[in-house]
């Protein structure tokens, strides 16, 4: 089931990606419908990461083409923004939360500026926003896990983005950490701002998610998270782990199963 | 006088190559500078033979042109060749350095340079290398003009792309989804690492070049948590390690360039081991005695 929608916020057409020739992304035609709050699903190694990097131009593209807000993706950098995985930087560098907040700001500011007070006013509401605005001077490096993923999401809302994108914003994170990350996600999808988040928890998607897509190199599915995360479609999502499937599909019934450990 | 000449180019040195060494050791690229200063060595030779004079101008184009080359080599072998960047830096500098070296001895007769100088270089003989012009106007040394000229381009270059460099060297990624190229920057970067090399090692050598390229960063790195406090520590490193040096050289009547890269390395240690947040007996002192302000008398009394 793949519902193409009408004025869609991101557009990808043909997609195919490739890793030393091996393809890792396969003729995906995606296109999802402005401020929805999506979730990217699938097995690992499905190509849900390079999905959203390829559609930032941070992957090369084998065939195929991206088009944001109907546009080019260098016409409308600076409406997007891009939440990267958090152990995809050294957080031993040199850096103060509030440093990281404000690299939000870089691409408003444009080369060759300073910052001006305005941008530091802003990433502070951002650090507010994540409730770590008593965090601003600490070091990166004495931060917990939660505590980088909510600087990382507070440099992403000093972008004051259009579209966002995160990859795997929950993993290892804290109980209350993904709570509210889900809460503030949630209040910019109902302003109108799309998100689109790599995700990894089946359980909690059909209540984070309101669209869900699967991808298993192929796109499998794209729609309504209810019509989307059903059964027949995680199988064909999932192959051959079936054993896991069922014992997945159980504890979606029930819901009421605690979804991770700490 | 010459005291003083030979201060202040160290100093230039140290303040140019150690500003540039912060960004070079956060990018876990520190031996960028080793590979540079040593690749070089043909551009250099064939710059002599082909324009025939020991014109620091062509020189200095014939070195730039190889140390941008050696960079883009070592891009590519890691990219295309998926070889580590280690392993990558390795083999581009290694043969290119011996490349040199063939060349300088085939044409021995006719090239005035040999693998000491530009191995080792020589900082005493700064004041003796004096710029003199057509009516016999004496300027003063003239690697301290080279030298000043690059440090200012050093010091506007990181001023002006501050932003840039700081955050293609902490999330790629992100920066390039944000529409800053980090492969221009990588280049530039690698272009002002060029330069300031092949500038310094005429008169200081390679070996201090690459001792004042990573030695202060990373003795910076170990002293503070703030980039733009390493920057500046960088600096003020740079320059005490280039008077430490001379006076050192003096003491002991040896090499200048080797005194300071010595300067260099302890004031390293002296931070390995004391640094207020990483130091290796600061940590020993405050397991023992938990009490902030006795540790820090301990450490005083230790130093004195």
């Amino acid at each position: 089931m793949i519902r193409q929608v009408n004025d869609p916020v991101l557009e990808l057409h043909d997609l195919t990606v490739t890793y030393n020739k091996k393809p890792v992304l396969w003729g995906v035609d995606l296109s999802l419908p402005k401020g929805a709050l999506v979730g990217i699903m699938g097995p690992n190694g499905a190509g849900k990461s390079t999905l959203i990097k390829a559609a930032m131009g941070l992957v090369p593209l084998s065939s195929g083409f991206v088009k944001i807000f109907d546009q080019e993706l260098d016409a409308v950098r600076k409406k997007i923004s891009y939440v990267p995985q958090r152990e995809s930087v050294d957080w031993d560098f040199p850096a103060s939360v509030m440093d990281v907040v404000l690299m939000g700001r870089y691409g408003k500011v444009g080369m060759f500026k300073g910052l001006r007070k305005a941008d530091r006013e802003i990433a502070h509401d951002c650090l507010k926003k994540v409730s770590m605005e008593n965090f601003a001077q600490r070091q990166i490096s004495q931060l917990s896990g939660g505590q980088q993923q909510r600087v990382f999401l507070a440099r992403a809302l000093a972008q004051e983005a259009d579209l966002y994108f995160m990859d795997e914003p929950f993993a290892g994170v804290d109980a209350a950490t993904e709570r509210a990350i889900i809460t503030l996600l949630k209040e910019m999808s109902a302003q109108g701002k799309t998100v689109i988040v790599v995700h990894h928890d089946l359980q909690s998607a059909t209540r984070y998610f309101d669209w869900a897509v699967l991808l298993n190199l192929r796109l499998v599915a794209s729609g309504p998270a209810e019509e989307v995360i059903t059964t027949p479609l995680l199988q064909e999502t999932y192959g051959g782990k079936l054993t896991l499937l069922s014992e997945v599909g159980n504890l979606m019934q029930k819901e009421q199963y605690p979804t991770r450990e700490n | 006088m010459d005291t003083i000449y030979i201060i202040i180019t160290g100093s230039l040195v140290a303040i140019s190559c150690g500003l540039l060494g912060c960004y070079l050791i956060l990018r876990k690229m520190a031996m960028v500078g080793d590979a540079i200063s040593h690749a070089v060595l043909p551009g250099i030779v064939i710059a002599f033979l082909l324009s025939g004079s020991r014109d620091s101008a062509f020189m200095l184009l014939g070195a730039g042109i190889l140390g941008i080359f050696t960079t883009f080599l070592i891009e590519f072998f890691h990219t295309k060749g998926n070889l580590q960047t280690d392993a990558s830096i390795g083999v581009t500098f290694t043969w290119l350095f011996a490349l040199g070296v063939i060349l300088i001895s085939v044409f021995a007769g006719e090239v005035d340079l040999d693998q000491d100088c530009v191995l080792y270089g020589e900082i005493a003989y700064v004041p003796i290398d004096l710029w003199i012009l057509d009516d016999g106007t004496i300027m003063g040394p003239r690697v301290l003009y080279i030298m000043g000229v690059v440090f200012c381009v050093i010091l506007a270059f990181i001023m002006l792309a501050y932003k840039e460099l700081y955050i293609t060297t902490f999330d790629p990624s992100f920066a390039v989804a944000m529409g800053v190229s980090t492969t221009l920057w990588h280049y530039m970067l690698m272009g002002a690492v060029s330069l300031t090399t092949v500038a310094s090692f005429e008169s200081v050598g390679a070996i201090l070049v690459v001792a004042f390229l990573i030695a202060p960063p990373a003795t910076a790195y170990l002293l503070t948590e703030d980039f733009k406090k390493m920057l500046w520590i960088t600096a003020f490193i740079g320059v005490l390690t280039a008077i430490g040096g001379y006076y050192l050289a003096v003491w002991l009547d040896g090499s200048i360039a080797g005194a300071m890269s010595v300067v260099a390395g302890l004031l390293f240690a002296l931070a390995f081991l004391f640094s207020p947040q990483d130091g290796i007996i600061t940590k020993k002192f405050k397991q023992m005695k938990p009490p902030v302000l006795e540790t820090d008398q301990s450490i005083a009394e230790m130093i004195s």
